[in-house]
């Protein structure tokens, strides 16, 4: 087990009163599996992740989380400009106190692997949006965590970016054999990455239901071309009340 | 794209001398407006439209400075009034970004000095002259620390704004890292406001000057304000004009450093 959400509940608080944003939110995610959580707009997705990530903890109920490091990746890219390609993905080293040689050197072969070698010393202005996108991930997979958490990673890029950014991360994230928990509203999205989906009601969020996506070899592009793809939508979509 | 001088077609060429004629249209047309100025005032000086005695004349400014200079004393009062303002400023941008940071720190701090850094930010500093000179004495000491108070409020508020304007996204990345305040400031706050600070340097040029010459106003023996103060009680209009020729030219070459510095600084982190 990586994450498991034990009947966790967490209400904000402001001037203006309490808002509950989950209520009752019970799920696991096993070590390697990918995990999607999709849900109406508002619904408390994020909340989810701050839970998972440690930044807030529960009003009621438990967040365990089994051994391992967590990373963030965000809807932006949220790289530091003033800082090179390589300088962004060194950043969480150096946060973390582990900008030691070694790390800074596996971080590097990630890069080079996953095409990054050539624009190290670039500034992240002169990537393409896809890129970005991946520089950011290596930057998530460079502290080395055993669980990744996504918080909607492609809501800002372009539908073909989308597509094309969406099954490289997936690659990446299996072929390092890492844990990801993925919070998104793309029905579509969830379908073709996920080996669980977990469909939210709306706020305060609980489960409704809960799909294990096993057709398509676990390759997203199989997944889309499969028929089972969108007998599985339509089914999330009523459960989403769409 | 093509960005390569022979590779641009025509059209791309005539574009680029479209600019460039622009550009030397404005300049010319900016020369002019100063020449003219100049010349018209000059002659009017000197055919009796004007009367030289109240108004002065370019030829009357230009024979003041070179017989300050004559007289050594120009190079005292300038570098008089440079000291001052500089200080000034120096002290001024550094404590203001340094509050500024303390400020955003600790929210609670913040909370407690807001209203007493907007009434500052209201209150004329110059009703504190008589407050400064009875404090401080009649020295530079008193000038530069108008100086300061001119500038560091101003300081305070728009370093105040840049640090908390800084990227929310990026806040929770730092955050999901494990950053505390500090790491979150050095990384990422200090290294994001750099635009802020460099706003902040140009709007602190120019209260320097108001704060330095202000405060030669009220009391001092020396420096380019007390020549304008000086020059306008004994009706000495040449005077009055060459101090504040010297000192338009200075602002002007403190600004452009300024500038300069903005250029290099945002150049260096490749934006």
């Amino acid at each position: 087990m990586s994450l498991e959400f034990i009947d966790v509940s967490y209400a904000y608080h402001t001037p203006a009163g309490e808002t509950d944003a989950v209520k009752g939110l019970s799920f696991r995610v096993e070590d390697g599996q990918f995990v999607s959580v999709i849900g109406p707009s508002g619904c408390g997705k994020s909340t989810i992740l701050s839970l998972a990530a440690g930044l807030i903890a529960p009003s009621r109920g438990k967040v365990l989380r089994g051994g391992g490091q967590f990373g963030y990746m965000l809807q932006t890219d949220a790289l530091f400009p003033w800082r090179t390609v390589e300088q962004n993905i060194f950043l969480p080293l150096e946060v973390k106190k582990k900008n030691t040689p070694e790390m800074r050197k596996n971080a590097l072969r990630l890069a080079v692997k996953y095409g990054l070698g050539d624009f190290l010393k670039k500034s992240p202005s002169q990537l393409s949006g896809g890129m970005r996108q991946r520089a950011a991930l290596i930057r998530t997979l460079a502290a080395q965590p055993q669980t990744l958490l996504l918080d909607e990673p492609f809501s800002a890029l372009d539908y073909q970016t989308r597509l094309a950014v969406c099954d490289d991360v997936h690659g990446i994230i299996k072929g390092e054999k890492k844990t990801a928990l993925l919070v998104t509203h793309d029905i579509s999205e969830a379908i073709a990455l996920s080996d669980k989906v977990i469909v939210l009601s709306a706020r305060p969020a609980t489960v409704v239901a809960e799909h294990d996506v096993t057709f398509g070899e676990g390759n997203p592009k199989k997944r889309r071309e499969s028929a089972n793809f969108s007998a599985l939508f339509e089914a999330l979509r009523k459960e989403l009340g769409i | 794209m093509k960005n390569k001088k022979n590779d641009y077609s025509t059209q791309h060429l005539l574009y680029l001398r479209g600019i460039k004629r622009k550009k030397i249209a404005v300049h010319a047309v900016r020369a002019g407006i100063l020449a003219a100025l100049v010349g018209l005032w000059e002659l009017f000086a000197q055919v009796g439209v004007f009367d030289p005695f109240i108004t002065s004349s370019p030829s009357r400014v230009a024979k003041t400075i070179a017989d300050l200079a004559a007289g050594g004393t120009l190079f005292y009062h300038i570098g008089i009034t440079l000291m001052e303002t500089v200080t000034g400023f120096i002290i001024a941008v550094a404590a203001g970004y340094l509050i500024a940071v303390l400020l955003w720190m600790n929210d609670g701090i913040k909370k407690v000095f807001e209203p007493y850094i907007v009434v500052l930010n209201a209150l004329p500093k110059i009703a504190l002259g008589p407050l400064i000179i009875i404090w401080m004495g009649t020295g530079y000491t008193a000038i530069i620390f108008m100086t300061v108070l001119v500038s560091i409020i101003v300081c305070i508020m728009n370093m105040l704004a840049g640090f908390t304007a800084v990227d929310k996204t990026k806040q929770l990345l730092m955050r999901s890292m494990g950053a505390g305040k500090m790491t979150m400031l050095v990384k990422l706050v200090i290294p994001a406001s750099l635009p802020a600070l460099m706003n902040t340097l140009k709007v602190a040029v120019g209260l320097a000057w108001i704060g330095s010459i202000m405060g030669e106003y009220i009391v001092s023996r020396a420096g380019l304000g007390y020549l304008i103060v000086y020059g306008g009680q004994v009706f000495r209009l040449d005077l009055v004009m060459a101090a504040t020729f010297i000192l338009c030219v200075l602002a002007g070459a403190m600004y452009a450093a300024v500038a300069v510095a903005e250029r290099i600084a945002l150049k260096r982190r490749g934006e």
